[in-house]
């Protein structure tokens, strides 16, 4: 991957900055462009949101089978995370062992390497989530 | 708009073909469904073609035309179209085959889906399959497909208490129907046991609880209800084709427990149709893994929610069940050749609808209906097709 | 004045135990035990490099200070194992604070004394009255040959210090430094593993350089051992820091609070920041501390400290405990947390 495409990620990945509608309120995160409540009228009015990168665990995986680029990370745990702010997410646990994680469980976020282009390439950096 | 009939169908075998190509498979399973349905190539007015990823998997793209050059067919310069929807491609490239011909616009037309997902290593097909999610917030922090769909079930098994067990007996039922179709990838009967002892792949859905990678394609011929009938007695007609959008992202679904593109889907497809789920003899369901087809058939509203598990435990899904669940195998057990298998549900279908499905024939099977997902959910097409 | 106004530290979760190692390679856990002073190390999990170690000391450190992160104008982040050779840690943490764009950011590299040189320059700019705040970041994921003795110690941590005028908890009294070309310990640029001159380490180098900063720190501040009421050096292994300080005079109450190598090992560029970190912990107002950092190749920096009132107030995390929630790891696990398995 060239650079560009994680570098312009970096807000996201490293502060969890999403959007807010203010038309409604609404938190949104990832960041989206358009509210998909107020849609035309959040037109221009979708801001930059810090969340406070604390959340509870919907569900969770552990991955057996990785991606080319998480090859010799295996197993890890995957879990769906509903943000305090309301958003939810994917994101990796760590320092956590398998059999302490249960759904409802309380996460915060924290600051891992994700993956790298290979020994030569850069390395992305980004959130992971640990217990709370 | 006109009544529209599946009047040939072709398929490759599904599985590990070595010794097929890309192209091979596509001019493989064109030529039979060409030969089934009777007609010559001069007689074809379009083409659609279904693939999730050729270029990731053969590094290939534009297949539309490389379908017609295999076939022979360039010297007509027909409309050829490739339509991609992830795993719903070939569903999808169904439904405008099918849109094609009610509008009017054209009355012979093929629909064919393929993909050759051995020419790249596993870990790089397991890559691209991973497209079929959000790259950047699901698949770059390490997701997997697997992965996804292990996340509802955990959450499907926490809310409704569906078992490791209930997940696995759909394994061991679509191996089962698989067993008995020639062109299945796998034909080994199994047990609740040996999908339990299978190894993890994302826990909680083991390796026998995934469909497979898969070599094929799969090709159909549409045409309009009164035409179909000069070339063939046994006429599948279609009574809806629907299709519906979603999230790409499973987080930011507004349910879990569901594919609320899949209840979209269905809805609007009983609406055409002017049917209800009481009225459908069998169905092809998208099981790419063993959650997807609980899920499926409780949102499709053949079970209520959250009994799909235990449904399928009691043998309420088999072949000789009230509803027969993926009699050809499923994608579990025939294989998933991603762009191909929602046009390989239509052949299963036809052939059950016209009574040619052999031994695992469903006795008196009038009206049936297919179910193809793309990715995690973001995308769903649903046929009903009803032998006349 | 220039003062500490926050710092935080960060140890992995993860030990391995001197046992474990030596088991590995023949050796007598007791004999290298006895020997260096040490029981178990922490271990970076197989996501953790320095960049993710400072960061979280780093947002530990402007948290608890309550400071705006964007008021900070300098961030220097000294480690022997920077993820990139060429492209700064500094800006990866300052991004990762919320202190870009307008700060100047460096990485430095003087073997384990990369963190206080940085320390150093913040305090001149601070006190040049060119920035508000300057960040200074230890942190290292320490790297040796396996079989090398290095491995009983080469460990992961690390520790931020902000230090300004203004709302301070430490004041930083005066600053020495002791430096010469005595290479006692190296890596080569593309090389995996330093070398070192073994026993070349100690006398000429380790000990040479801490006696000579600390006595010029005390001869110049008018102060004598027992002046302080901590004191904390670099800790390459849990002997050499009990020697240099009974060398200089000190007595184990002031230096055993801020002796962590025994119990984490050697994090190198982290080294003595985390063991002040351990200090300041229970450290109260008008308690006098000194602190001097050793780097191979060599020199070091002392620091003469004295505690004030701000500490009262200071959310302070307890390093200690953090470091007691720990998970042992076996020596196939670690070597695949080390990304020692190609």
């Amino acid at each position: 991957m060239a650079v560009p495409r994680y570098w312009r990620e970096i807000p996201a990945r490293y502060n969890l900055i999403g959007k807010k509608c203010t038309v409604c309120g609404r938190v949104y995160f990832p960041p989206r462009p358009i509210c998909p409540v107020c849609r035309r009228k959040s037109a221009g009015k979708m801001v930059d949101y810090k969340l406070k990168g604390t959340g509870t665990v919907v569900s969770y995986t552990v991955i057996h089978s990785p991606p080319p680029h998480f090859e010799g990370e295996e197993p890890y745990v995957m879990a769906l995370i509903k943000m305090d702010e309301g958003p939810h997410l994917i994101g990796e646990i760590v320092d956590c062992e398998e059999d302490e994680i249960k759904i409802g469980m309380r996460v915060k976020a924290t600051f891992r390497r994700i993956m790298d282009d290979g020994e030569k390439g850069a390395i992305y950096y980004g959130y992971k989530f640990v217990k709370e | 708009m006109r009544e529209v009939a599946v009047i040939g169908v072709g398929m490759t075998k599904f599985g590990e073909i070595w010794d097929k190509s890309f192209r091979d498979l596509v001019a493989e399973a064109g030529m039979k469904a060409i030969m089934d349905a009777g007609i010559e190539g001069k007689d074809i007015d379009a083409m659609y073609i279904g693939g999730m990823s050729s270029g990731g998997f053969v590094e290939q793209e534009h297949v539309a035309p490389l379908a017609i050059e295999v076939a022979g067919l360039e010297e007509f310069h027909i409309p050829a179209t490739r339509v991609e929807g992830a795993c719903a491609s070939g569903g999808i490239a169904v439904r405008h085959g099918y849109m094609a011909v009610a509008s009017g616009m054209h009355d012979i037309v093929i629909v064919g889906g393929a993909e050759k997902m051995t020419d790249v290593a596993g870990t790089e097909a397991t890559n691209v399959l991973a497209s079929a999610a959000d790259r950047e917030w699901e698949a770059f922090f390490g997701m997997t497909f697997p992965g996804l769909y292990a996340l509802m079930a955990r959450y499907h098994m926490h809310k409704y208490g569906t078992t490791p067990e209930q997940l696995a007996s759909v394994a061991v039922k679509n191996h089962y129907n698989g067993s008995m179709n020639p062109n299945a990838q796998y034909k080994r009967r199994i047990t609740v046991d040996d999908v339990l002892a299978s190894p993890m792949v994302a826990d909680p859905l083991h390796l026998l609880d995934c469909s497979p990678i898969t070599d094929g394609a799969a090709a159909i011929v549409l045409a309009p209800v009164d035409i179909a009938k000069e070339y063939t007695d046994k006429i599948v007609r279609f009574r809806a084709s629907a299709q519906a959008s979603d999230t790409i992202s499973l987080f930011n679904r507004s349910r879990f427990d569901a594919l609320p593109v899949t209840i979209h889907a269905g809805e609007r497809a009983f609406k055409q149709a002017g049917l209800t789920p009481k009225d459908i003899d069998l169905v092809e369901v998208h099981d790419c893994f063993t959650i997807a087809e609980i899920m499926a058939i409780e949102d499709l509203g053949f079970f209520k929610k959250g009994e799909g598990g235990k449904a399928t435990e009691e043998g309420l899904t088999a072949l000789d069940g009230e509803l027969p669940v993926n009699t050809s195998g499923g994608l579990k057990s025939k294989g998933h050749p991603v762009g191909a298998t929602g046009v390989a549900q239509v052949i299963e279908i036809t052939l059950q609808l016209r009574g040619e499905a052999g031994e695992r024939q469903v006795k008196d099977a009038r009206i049936g209906m297919t179910h193809n997902v793309g990715g995690s959910g973001g995308t769903a097409v649903v046929n009903i097709l009803e032998a006349i | 004045m220039v003062s500490i106004v926050g710092y935080g530290a960060y140890v992995p979760r993860y030990r391995i135990k001197v046992e474990e190692i030596a088991k590995i390679w023949g050796d007598k856990p007791e004999s290298i035990s006895g020997g260096l002073g040490i029981f178990e190390k922490s271990v970076p999990s197989i996501d953790e490099d320095t960049a993710t170690i400072a960061v979280e000391a780093a947002r530990r450190a402007i948290e608890s200070s309550g400071i705006d992160a964007s008021e900070i104008g300098a961030i220097y982040v000294g480690s022997e194992s920077h993820p990139y050779a060429v492209k700064p840690t500094s800006t990866i943490v300052a991004e990762a604070v919320g202190a870009t764009p307008y700060l100047t950011a460096a990485d430095y590299e003087f073997a384990c004394k990369a963190g206080t040189a940085g320390l150093q320059n913040c305090i001149g700019l601070v006190k040049a009255n060119m920035i508000k705040y300057g960040m200074a970041i230890g942190a290292d994921v320490a790297q040796a040959a396996p079989g090398d003795a290095l491995e009983y110690t080469a460990a992961a941590g690390g520790a931020a210090y902000i230090v300004g005028k203004e709302g301070g908890i430490a004041e930083i009294n005066y600053t020495t430094s002791f430096a010469t070309d005595t290479p006692d310990f190296w890596r080569r640029e593309g090389q995996p593993y330093p070398k070192h001159g073994e026993r070349f380490t100690g006398e000429p180098a380790y000990y040479k350089h801490i006696t000579n900063a600390a006595k010029m720190l005390m001869e110049k501040m008018g102060t004598r051992p027992e002046d302080y009421d901590y004191a904390v050096f670099h800790q390459p292994n849990g002997k050499f820091p009990v020697r240099v300080a009974k060398m200089l005079g000190f007595k184990k109450e002031q230096y055993e609070q801020g002796l962590l190598c025994p119990i984490i090992g050697n994090t190198y560029s982290g080294s003595m920041l985390v063991g002040l970190a351990a200090t300041l912990d229970i450290a109260k107002p008008g308690d006098r501390i000194i602190a001097v950092s050793f780097g191979s190749g060599a020199g070091s920096d002392a620091f003469d400290i004295t505690v004030m009132e701000g500490i009262e107030d200071y959310p302070r995390r307890n390093l200690r405990e953090m470091i007691s929630r720990k998970k042992y790891v076996d020596y196939g696990t670690y070597m695949k947390f080390k990304g020692e398995l190609k």
